[in-house]
């Protein structure tokens, strides 16, 4: 049975590239402590020795539009271009190719329609910075293949905050059954408080410091019970318009199970509240 | 109304710097163009017909008046994104950074602390 090495949910930030890489003149103050903490969580999956990344995102208008907007959906295609002119434009992200794993996006994919997860799939799939920015900070050489799985957090109406966690739970169980030698990591990014195009973006903190705070405490934790009494869409949309994305951070902890984390960090940026967290579900890591 | 058809504009628009260049230098031509041509664009070769904008919309996308879009709900990432992509550069310019995303932030204080038109199609 494969080995589920490591398990990382983050927040996903587009400016991180251009926000360490620019000359040091134009930096801006945090940029140096920013790439410091990135370079230490990156640590966290390299000394997990991963063959293969399952990883969670969510597609932002770029492939899929509210035509035809998919609520789950699996990549299952040999390789994935990745990075669309528009996040090229605004975020400055390089384009990539990254090898996929068909056999384990198609075991994946049976696995979750046998749980009641009636998947949508994608044969030709352009990924977006969801899954970008993480390659980027943590696994920067894009040499894994990966399985890319995309979940509504953007286009409501959105599942519950349950289903993304029971979600998670599908996840773990067909990563256990795997029949292979691999070693997988588990990739997923979200947000916690976040606010775009409305009156509370790009403040001097995320828009909601209370929720954060809150938020990080619970997944370092593992508490579960206490995210899903507390969490709702009404909840979330009060700390912030694109808050949603903490789904994404539930469905992490659904694939780690309610442990504590054994790695957690954060940074305090303007906009928003960056966070980090590694579990290791094999006990702690080399 | 119909923000589906408001956010299929502005999610044609920003993917394409040829049809950003033109909403940026002559908006009340693009958004016309936009409406005979594209707009009902299926595919390549099908159209739909079940679409149009209202003249409120219609002037709001003309205006890039992004708080009126806030206000009928156009999805809040494709509004924030077009408009960095029309006035960010020149602001940044001017007034230095995040001056025009602090600019936008600014001109829907009125809705902080309120529950905010639903983005929901």
């Amino acid at each position: 049975m494969a080995t589920l090495a490591a398990v990382l949910a983050s927040t996903h930030h587009p400016f991180y590239l251009k926000a360490t890489t620019a000359p040091p003149e134009q930096q801006m103050p945090q940029a140096a402590e920013w790439k410091r903490k990135v370079e230490a969580y990156r640590e966290t999956l390299t000394r997990a020795e991963p063959d293969i990344l399952v990883m969670v995102g969510a597609d932002h208008f770029h492939q899929f539009f509210l035509d035809n907007y998919p609520t789950f959906l699996i990549g299952k295609a040999p390789r994935y271009d990745a990075t669309f002119y528009n996040e090229e434009r605004e975020f400055g992200l390089p384009k990539y190719v990254l090898e996929g794993h068909e056999e384990l996006s198609g075991y994946m994919l049976q696995g979750l329609l046998d749980r009641e997860f009636d998947f949508a799939f994608s044969n030709e799939l352009k990924i977006d910075h969801s899954i970008i920015c993480p390659i980027i900070t943590v696994r920067p050489q894009a040499d894994l293949p990966v399985v890319p799985i995309y979940a509504n957090i953007f286009a409501p109406p959105l599942p519950s905050p349950k289903r993304f966690w029971k979600l998670g739970r599908a996840i773990r169980e067909i990563i256990d059954a795997y029949p292979s030698d691999k070693r997988i990591a588990a990739i997923g990014t979200g947000h916690l408080s976040l606010e775009l195009g409305g009156p509370r973006q790009f403040g001097e903190h995320g828009p909601d410091p209370e929720f954060d705070r809150q938020a990080i405490e619970w997944l370092a934790n593992g508490d579960i019970e206490a995210i899903l009494a507390n969490v709702t869409h009404e909840s979330l949309a009060k700390a912030g318009n694109a808050t949603a994305g903490f789904m994404d951070m539930i469905l992490m902890l659904g694939i780690a199970g309610p442990e504590k984390a054994a790695y957690v960090d954060n940074l305090d940026l303007f906009h928003t509240m960056e966070a980090y967290f590694t579990w290791y579900p094999e006990g702690a890591a080399a | 109304m119909s923000k589906y058809y408001v956010d299929k504009f502005l999610y044609t628009v920003d993917r394409d710097p040829e049809l950003l260049r033109r909403y940026k230098e002559d908006p009340r031509a693009l958004v016309t163009t936009w409406e005979q041509s594209i707009g009902p664009k299926l595919n390549d070769y099908e159209r739909s017909t079940v679409h149009s904008l209202t003249d409120a919309e219609r002037e709001a996308l003309i205006r890039h008046d992004y708080v009126a879009l806030f206000e009928m709900g156009a999805h809040f990432f494709l509004s924030l994104t077009i408009f960095i992509a029309l006035y960010d550069e020149e602001y940044m310019a001017k007034h230095g950074p995040l001056s025009f995303q602090r600019e936008f932030a600014a001109k829907l204080s009125h809705w902080a602390g309120k529950e905010y038109p639903s983005v929901a199609t």
